[in-house]
């Protein structure tokens, strides 16, 4: 073999990948700009909602003495279950060796820790008394499941954003070096966040040693974080939630709603960024795959969930199966599980299902259905007390959300897909160095 | 040891209705010296001079000045029980006609807005033969509280005399308890409390779960702050029909302010129960079975059922 060739070529093949991906980090069209005003309107009208809601109290919420908790929770939920993704991709696939996701973990581990701030916030929103949020460091009883989800969640989001940082830190030193025409403060910025790289071997070794270590260690934390979310629910005296299946319940929804983001994301960063070539029609293939297989996992254990109390129907419990199956909430229910479980498998299970635009569709349906699955979820156990509702208020009885919960709800969406958007305008959301290593271009000689 | 105890009791019996019967006459008394006073409560036209710690001659509502020379305990104090007791309540179904004299007072005692009470009355029907009756239902005080093991920053507590109290100062409005709670004890305060009666000036404390504060959660207490002052908790005498028993299991007496039993014979003769009792919350308040009641059941047609 001719080295001097092999050089070449892998160096100009590093060349152009780093000009595609820098080129995403240079969109200025007028239709990003309107993405961002419009993400803005969102957030600025749900900061209002809050204000209202800090100045009148909870009460602009639908929420009353039985239904204690509301979108907020399930919002919540969804959240946490969106956030798994970033340890699908980035280290159960890595580890697996599955090369094809290389291209996504940086996707994956931005939309990961987006959801968690996400997540965090909206758990502050649903407090009565944010005021107090120190009580929780000050008097924090590690008796409570409470105090187990605000650990563990911290220590995923830590580990998640090593995940994202470092596997960032060359790509940061790229654009350093090669970035000359960005604003002074962003330039700076990556001299900052590059923390003299230079791509010598020895440094070479730390980050891979430690990226590792962090996406083996992500994946019990993973496993905890949307497990201990179920027990939330699960160590309450509740019908609906009293399951020993609601962890594997709950992560196995979490893996499939987050693939399904995913797919989401990558439809529109390859559109939009004109990135054809580095997010292909195989990815998509892959990631149907995947999702029919994470669908199918999830469809095993939803049986598990309501078959068992389904036939013996006992009390409370049975009077909530039956509401699913057939009272206020069986629209919602039946919804739920066909367009957001069913009907994915069946579509994405033939391959001319698993193109792009069908994905992208199916992958919309899951998503919708996972965030309602979680209103299903929270909300109708609640309504379901052991001691019957007597002598209160219509609005006791019944939980429509209020304009302030969905502009809040809708605001801590808008809240991810900005952390998203203005992540992708700084950094280049394919990571460029592993990419080029996987091509066969040596890792000391990107520069 | 059930022989013996048995053989032992009526000389004790007795000792214990002696003492008793004062003291239910006192409870009597004091109820009624309180209930008049609550009624007065509001709008008083009587003014008392005082003079404050910080030498200002002060006039104040005769009213207020009686909450607040209550000698209610801190937050602290609330965190330990009250020595040498275990409270009990004992509910006696047969008794009750849906007269709501013990949600009333309740109301009146805590100043809660009528819609959202820490007593409700609940119509129940075991099966479909059964006849209906009415339950009663506060927060029952477990013995192995959901509550108090669910929440975060140990804003709810359980004390050595088994009450279960909540800090409204620490608490921070998560709501996990009520989620956790099975009986749907708890009440939030969703917006800015709306106080029936206006009690300038007065302390809050865990013991008197009053003032409400915005953005918490409260329920019934067990009334802490007049078991102190050695009343009885102001909805047991309220009970026209007696229907309501409260006492101490440690002396084995309980007591509904007109008449005293010994706690583990009423239970006994009456096949006393826990509400629910295989959840294993192991509550304090107990129900004597609607057998041989006293009134007919009458419907109330403004509760629908759920
Ligand atoms: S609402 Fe208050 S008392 Fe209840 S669990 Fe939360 S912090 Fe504890």
């Amino acid at each position: 073999m001719d080295k001097s060739i092999n050089d070449q070529a892998s160096e100009g093949y590093l060349k152009e990948i780093q000009h595609d991906l820098f080129m995403t980090l240079s969109w200025k069209s007028r239709r990003s700009k309107l993405w961002l005003v419009a993400l803005f309107l969102i957030i600025m009208l749900g900061i209002f909602a809050y204000y209202r809601q800090i100045k009148f109290g909870l009460i602009v919420t639908a929420m009353r003495d039985y239904t204690s908790w509301g979108i907020y929770i399930s919002n919540f939920v969804f959240f946490v279950a969106v956030s798994l993704i970033g340890s699908l991709m980035s280290s159960i696939l890595k580890l697996t060796n599955a090369k094809w996701s290389t291209p996504l973990t940086r996707i994956s581990e931005i939309i990961a820790v987006a959801c968690i701030i996400c997540a965090s916030i909206i758990i502050i929103v649903d407090m009565g008394r944010p005021d107090r949020f120190f009580n929780v460091i000050l008097h924090g009883r590690i008796q409570s499941p409470i105090i187990w989800d605000v650990i563990v969640i911290f220590t995923y989001l830590i580990i998640s954003l090593l995940l994202l940082y470092l596997p960032l830190i060359p790509d940061i030193a790229l654009c350093r070096d090669h970035l000359s025409s960005v604003p002074k403060w962003q330039r700076k910025f990556y001299r900052f966040l590059s923390r003299g790289w230079k791509s010598k071997p020895e440094q070479y070794k730390i980050i891979l040693k430690s990226i590792r270590i962090l996406s083996i260690m992500i994946i019990p934390v993973a496993f905890a974080i949307h497990t201990i979310t179920s027990w939330l629910f699960a160590t309450t005296w509740r019908p609906g939630w009293d399951s020993t299946n609601l962890g594997p319940y709950f992560v196995s929804g979490a893996f499939m709603v987050g693939s399904a983001v995913i797919v989401v994301a990558m439809y529109f960063i390859r559109r939009n960024l004109h990135l054809k070539k580095y997010i292909t029609e195989k990815h998509f293939d892959n990631m149907g795959k995947l999702l029919v297989l994470l669908s199918l996992v999830y469809l095993y254990f939803n049986i598990n969930e309501y078959l068992g109390p389904a036939f013996k129907m006992v009390g409370v419990e049975g009077e909530h199966i039956t509401e699913l199956f057939t009272g206020k909430y069986a629209p919602m229910y039946w919804m739920v599980q066909i367009f957001g479980m069913i009907l994915p498998i069946l579509v994405m299970l033939p391959r001319k299902g698993r193109k792009p635009f069908p994905m992208l569709i199916v992958s919309f349906f899951v998503i919708l259905g996972a965030w309602f699955k979680r209103f299903l979820i929270v909300i109708p156990s609640l309504q379901h007390p052991y001691l019957p509702i007597q002598n209160v208020d219509q609005s006791y009885r019944e939980y429509f959300p209020t304009w302030e919960e969905w502009a809040i709800c809708a605001a801590s969406v808008a809240g991810v897909l900005l952390i998203i958007t203005l992540f992708m305008k700084i950094f280049p959301i394919i990571p460029i160095w592993e990419l080029a290593e996987e091509k066969g271009v040596n890792k000391e000689q990107i520069k | 040891m059930a022989e013996k105890s048995n053989s032992e009791r009526p000389g004790r019996r007795k000792f214990i209705k002696k003492g008793m019967l004062t003291g239910a006459g006192a409870l009597i008394g004091s109820g009624l010296v309180s209930s008049c006073s609550d009624e007065k409560s509001g709008e008083s036209s009587e003014k008392v001079k005082l003079l404050t710690t910080d030498g200002k001659l002060v006039e104040v509502d005769k009213n207020q000045l009686q909450h607040m020379s209550m000698d209610l305990a801190t937050r602290e104090e609330s965190r330990q029980g009250i020595p040498g007791s275990k409270f009990v309540l004992v509910v006696d179904l047969s008794r009750c006609k849906n007269a709501r004299k013990c949600k009333i007072a309740c109301d009146e005692h805590h100043n809660l807005t009528p819609d959202r009470p820490f007593i409700k009355i609940l119509k129940m029907q075991d099966n479909p033969n059964s006849s209906p009756y009415w339950m009663p239902k506060k927060c029952f005080q477990c013995d192995n509280p959901p509550c108090v093991k669910v929440c975060p920053v140990g804003a709810t507590y359980k004390r050595s005399d088994g009450i279960v109290l909540v800090d409204n100062v620490r608490c921070i409005g998560c709501r996990f308890c009520m989620a956790a709670c099975p009986y749907s004890a708890r009440v939030f305060n969703w917006g800015k409390p709306n106080p029936p009666v206006d009690r300038e000036g007065e302390v809050y404390s865990p013991e008197s779960s009053s003032p409400s504060l915005i953005g918490t959660v409260e329920k019934c207490d067990f009334c802490p702050d007049t078991i102190r002052q050695g009343k009885l908790p102001p909805c047991i005498p309220s009970c026209p029909n007696g229907a309501l028993y409260f006492g101490n299991e440690l002396d084995d007496t309980v007591t509904n302010g007109f008449e005293t039993e010994r706690f583990s014979e009423l239970l006994r003769e009456k096949a006393g129960y826990r509400y629910m009792e295989e959840l294993g919350t192991l509550p304090r308040v107990y129900y004597l079975p609607p057998a041989n009641r006293s009134f007919p059941f009458k419907d109330d047609p403004s509760i629908e059922s759920s």
